[in-house]
């Protein structure tokens, strides 16, 4: 039995194909579920629609009925019911289906219509693509290509404009690339609530620019770069570095804020050049903050730790530490690592029969993409057991027992236990192994120090502030002399007297989804792009102190903590 | 066949020796009566007499006013608003000007009697940017109306009240479209809307629906409210009912404004006889009749066709002398009735410079929102300029048409038609003039030729 249409879908015909769809959808949408391209510029699923390219014009038309009667009229010829077209294009972008809406996006009239436009925007145009940026990804050369004529018959003075306005920090702009779609400008004003920029001056003379006085600097420029259809806008870290065709796009988790937001690695031969965001319409819709992008200078950065010895000589000597310091053993475990290094993390703490201390980190949220708790992955460690409770902002318990006597060795993993509180006394008082990327304090009072990787040399997952856990993956290389953390835990678990367990994440998914209930029916390869939603009712009670960002409100109002 | 009589019931006072634009004279000679008398009646009876009289928008579209009417929201429970537009800004058009600065009352108390059939409680006139003088005269009439609770709170002891703020433009061609003129009056820049959604009379200023009329349109409201609409229908034709005002400029002997009954003069009539005919030894080689950017008639060119007359069709077969001055002749033969500014050309113009001007004016008029007209204006004025200053190809003809026919149509507002239409016209109706045009140039200019922009 085919199930009745739902009264909230509409069905309408593209290019002969029928399909239903909800109610609001406009008509390039529709026509992107029937895989017909409608080529756009100014329209941008996440913002306000305008309608000003003129590129998604379209022929429309609705079935006939009589004025009188509302009866349907037929077409002798075809013996279906008549449509009226409608004789001018219409915009796409602008038009909501309705029922029995026919769209035509392949005649002669949309056909001209495409070329006309592209043909206007191309005449003003610098067409310096060798040396743009934007090439490789531009709309406009795609959609020249696919529906412009092809040559010029423009043989005036193209217009002169600025050509390398420096917007903000982070954002240049070629004025004589941008094709006015406004995107940047509605980005500003109605995502990034900074509306700081606008057109001046008039006709073919507009000129993109920002308010006399203010610049282009919020946390969510960079967002401007990337819907700029058209190498207008560029990013002034990322411009003349690389071609984008060259670049390897890896999928991986912003690890700045519980937020999660979805992104693109770009890299070549081992180098990453650019980040950008991947649309999650549940978790960061298109957008990325510039502070996500920056990240990634942490793989080359001048403090990355290099191993001396094999790794085997390190595991040798913790594993003598381990033995000399029995029952006085603590372990550091950090919400910024994966939850399979926590579940390690877990196993290690149980083998050496150690506590296990989380540090949190508490900023402020900027409701939008980043959240007030700036670790990744606290509720990774609540889901794989590694802690009961929320981490404190300073290690002041461990501190204490350090003083006491009762702690003689610790195990610090992605965490610099100066920085959370511990005095240079403190640390000089334990033994301290070290699991770390980056040199700091923890890794030069170290007593064994193990050089591992950054987030965007290593796969796993990551539990966001929604308990939706989402896959990250390995973008570039290990550094050299550094180790996958799992690699490394394994065979701590082991020295330490653990259980054997694998570090390569398909057959270690199998061991954690056997231990952790709310992860038992999962692998690591099924798991979706945009994430898969856990369980949080066991969670309920906890004082998480997110406050409310895009997609995501608190359960309950945030404690005073997340915004002090 | 002689001219009929101007009928002026819009100018009525307009250059009256001895008439001033202070309230004092405006109520010497009847002013405000017809208010007193609207506030005592049904709004809805006033919007029916608008109906009734057939009146047509007089900013250039020719848009029925009573439907306009009838298609404002008044079931959302916002505010209506009412915009007098009076951005006059059509190449060629000079009467809304003329009535602010010399019977501004006459704008007032129409605006008045319009807001009181609407419901209106705040009316806005949103006055030509460049028409300082005008603003500051309305500002003054205001000032007076108020004080004489024409306007204002409790309007004449009815309860009813009504404001109206002077709003200058912004100095751009753009601002007078509806939608653009409601985004500047919002202290934006005047991009015109999409509709759908923006329908002023659901979704106009504020959101909130909105009228938005013509200055002449209003005055025109004045009058049926005073005679009635059946009164008012007998004026003019049917269809095109009313008096026109048409501005003629140009190369006639006697330029000027001048009132008729819609339809009831032609071409001819109004140039040669109204206007006294072409300038000494010269002969008429085109018009334009309806503001600049209405398509371009030539002097010797035929009309056939068809055409309603009652319920008959009749065979037509005029010369531009024989058409009827009405939007619906004027539709008929290819071109618009607009906003009456005739514009009329002689043999000692130059189509391609004739249309090098008008193609500098819409390309620094458009607002750069839609591609179309952005680019498509500004490339056909560089062809036409580069015709005039430097180098004219035989090819130019073809290139302007075939870029003006990809404008038209596909813009968010009707500024995509006004940019094209005259080149799609002067090369339809004079592309010989074109082709010849790189030999023409080789000839030396008349001496008085006019600088080109």
């Amino acid at each position: 039995m085919i199930a009745p249409a739902k009264p909230d879908l509409v069905t309408v015909n593209i290019d002969g194909q029928e399909i239903a769809v909800p109610k609001g959808t406009n008509v390039i949408e529709a026509a992107r579920l029937v895989n017909v391209d409608v080529p756009h510029y100014c329209y941008h699923p996440k913002l306000s629609v305008v309608g000003n390219c003129r590129m998604c014009l379209i022929e429309m038309g609705m079935p006939a009925v009589d004025p009188a009667t509302k009866a349907p009229i037929m077409d002798p010829a075809t013996g279906k019911q008549k449509i009226n077209w409608i004789p001018r294009p219409q915009i796409g972008c602008g038009t909501n289906v309705s029922p029995g809406l026919h769209v035509k996006t392949i005649s002669p009239m949309v056909k001209d219509a495409r070329e006309g436009v592209m043909e206007f925007l191309l005449i003003n145009h610098p067409l310096d693509c060798p040396i743009c940026d934007q090439a490789g990804e531009c709309k406009l050369q795609e959609q020249a290509t696919g529906y412009g004529r092809g040559y010029s018959r423009f043989v005036e003075q193209k217009n002169v404009k600025p050509k390398r306005t420096q917007l903000g920090p982070r954002v240049t702009l070629d004025d004589e690339r941008c094709i006015l779609c406004s995107r940047c400008i509605r980005f500003s004003k109605e995502i990034a609530k900074d509306d700081v920029l606008g057109f001046v001056d008039r006709g073919s003379y507009s000129t993109l620019t920002c308010y006399p006085g203010k610049k282009l600097e919020n946390n969510y420029s960079l967002n401007t770069v990337d819907i700029c259809p058209v190498g207008a806008l560029t990013s002034t870290d990322f411009r003349f570095k690389m071609r984008v065709w060259f670049l390897k796009q890896t999928n991986v988790i912003d690890t700045e804020s519980s937020v999660g937001a979805n992104t693109v690695v770009w890299s070549r031969e081992g180098t990453i050049y650019r980040i950008t965001p991947r649309r999650n319409d549940e978790v960061n819709d298109t957008w990325l903050a510039d502070s996500a992008r920056v990240l990634y200078k942490a793989v080359k950065a001048a403090d990355r730790l290099a191993a001396t010895e094999t790794i085997e000589a390190l595991v040798a000597r913790a594993a003598a530490l381990f033995k000399s310091t029995p029952g006085a053993i603590a372990i550091v475990g950090s919400a910024r690592s994966t939850v399979e290094e926590q579940f390690f993390t877990r196993h290690l703490a149980t083998a050496l029969k150690a506590s296990a201390h989380l540090v949190s980190r508490v900023g402020q949220g900027d409701k939008l993409l980043i959240s007030a708790d700036r670790n990744p992955n606290v509720r990774g460690a609540l889901v794989t057991g590694l802690i009961k409770t929320l981490p404190a902002q300073q290690l002041t318990d461990l501190a204490a027992q350090i003083d006491a006597g009762k702690i003689k060795a610790v195990v610090a993993i992605n965490e610099d236990l100066a920085a959370a509180g511990l005095t240079a006394a403190q640390l000089a008082k334990v033994s301290i192994v070290y699991l770390g990327a980056h040199a700091n304090a923890t890794s030069a009072a170290a007593k064994v120090v193990f050089p591992t990787l950054t987030v965007f040399e290593k796969s796993g997952t990551f539990v966001n502030q929604q308990f939706r856990i989402q896959k990250t993956l390995k973008a570039v290389p290990a550094a050299a002399g550094a180790t996958d953390d799992l690699v490394v835990l394994a065979q701590l678990v082991a020295a330490a007297g653990g259980a054997a367990l694998p570090a390569e994440l398909g057959s270690l998914w199998k061991v954690i989804a056997a231990e952790v209930p709310a992860l038992a029916t999962m692998t690591f390869a099924n798991l979706p792009e945009t994430g898969l939603v856990l369980d949080a009712t066991p969670y309920a009670a906890l004082p998480f102190v997110e406050g409310e960002t895009l997609h995501y409100k608190p359960a309950q109002p945030a404690v005073a903590a997340a915004t002090a | 066949m002689p001219a009929p009589e101007q009928l002026r019931i819009i100018f009525k006072h307009i250059d009256e020796p001895g008439y001033t634009n202070d309230i004092g004279c405006y109520l010497r000679n009847g002013g405000y009566e017809v208010l007193k008398k609207a506030v005592a009646r049904k709004p809805e009876e006033l919007i029916d007499e608008v109906k009734k009289s057939g009146l047509r928008g007089r900013g250039g579209a020719g848009f029925p006013c009573g439907v306009k009417w009838g298609l404002v929201d008044r079931k959302s429970g916002k505010p209506i608003y009412l915009i007098v537009n009076a951005d006059e800004s059509e190449p060629g058009t000079f009467k809304d000007r003329y009535i602010m600065h010399q019977d501004p009352h006459q704008l007032i108390e129409s605006t008045m009697i319009s807001c009181f059939a609407n419901n209106v409680k705040q009316a806005y006139i949103y006055i030509r940017g460049e028409m300082p003088h005008g603003a500051r005269i309305l500002e003054k009439a205001i000032a007076e109306a108020r004080a004489a609770n024409f306007v204002g709170p409790n309007i004449l002891g009815t309860g009813y009240s009504c404001e109206i703020f002077v709003h200058r433009g912004a100095g751009a061609y753009i601002c007078g479209e509806e939608t653009g003129l409601i985004e500047s009056l919002e202290g934006k820049r005047a991009n015109p809307r999409i509709k759908p959604p923006y329908f002023p009379a659901v979704l106009g200023l504020y959101q909130c629906p909105t009228i938005v009329n013509n200055v002449e349109t209003l005055c025109h409201v004045k009058y049926i409210a005073e005679h009635g609409g059946a009164e008012y229908a007998k004026i003019g034709t049917p269809g095109n009912t009313g008096t026109r005002i048409f501005c003629v400029s140009g190369h006639v002997q006697r330029p000027g404004y001048y009132e008729f009954p819609a339809g009831t003069i032609t071409m001819g009539q109004l140039l040669n006889e109204v206007c006294g005919g072409p300038l000494p030894g010269r002969k008429f080689k085109a018009v334009i009749p309806g503001g600049s950017s209405a398509k371009i008639l030539r002097f010797g060119e035929r009309f056939k066709g068809k055409r309603k007359v009652g319920t008959e069709l009749v065979d037509y077969d005029w010369g531009v002398e024989d058409v009827p001055m009405d939007f619906d002749s004027l539709g008929m033969i290819g071109t618009m009735g607009g906003s009456g500014g005739v514009i009329v050309m002689d043999d000692t113009v130059n189509m391609v410079e004739a249309l090098a001007n008008i193609n500098a004016f819409y390309s620094h008029e458009s607002c750069g929102q839609c591609t179309p007209c952005r680019e498509g204006s500004l490339w056909m004025k560089k062809i036409t300029s580069r015709m005039v200053h430097g180098q004219a190809r035989n090819e130019d003809a073809a290139l302007l048409k075939s870029v003006a026919d990809q404008i038209p149509g596909r813009t968010i507002c009707a500024f995509g038609e006004a940019c094209s239409w005259p080149t799609q016209s002067f090369i339809a109706k004079f592309g010989d003039e074109f082709k010849q045009y790189p030999e023409t140039k080789k000839t030396a200019k008349p001496a008085d030729a006019v600088a080109l922009v």
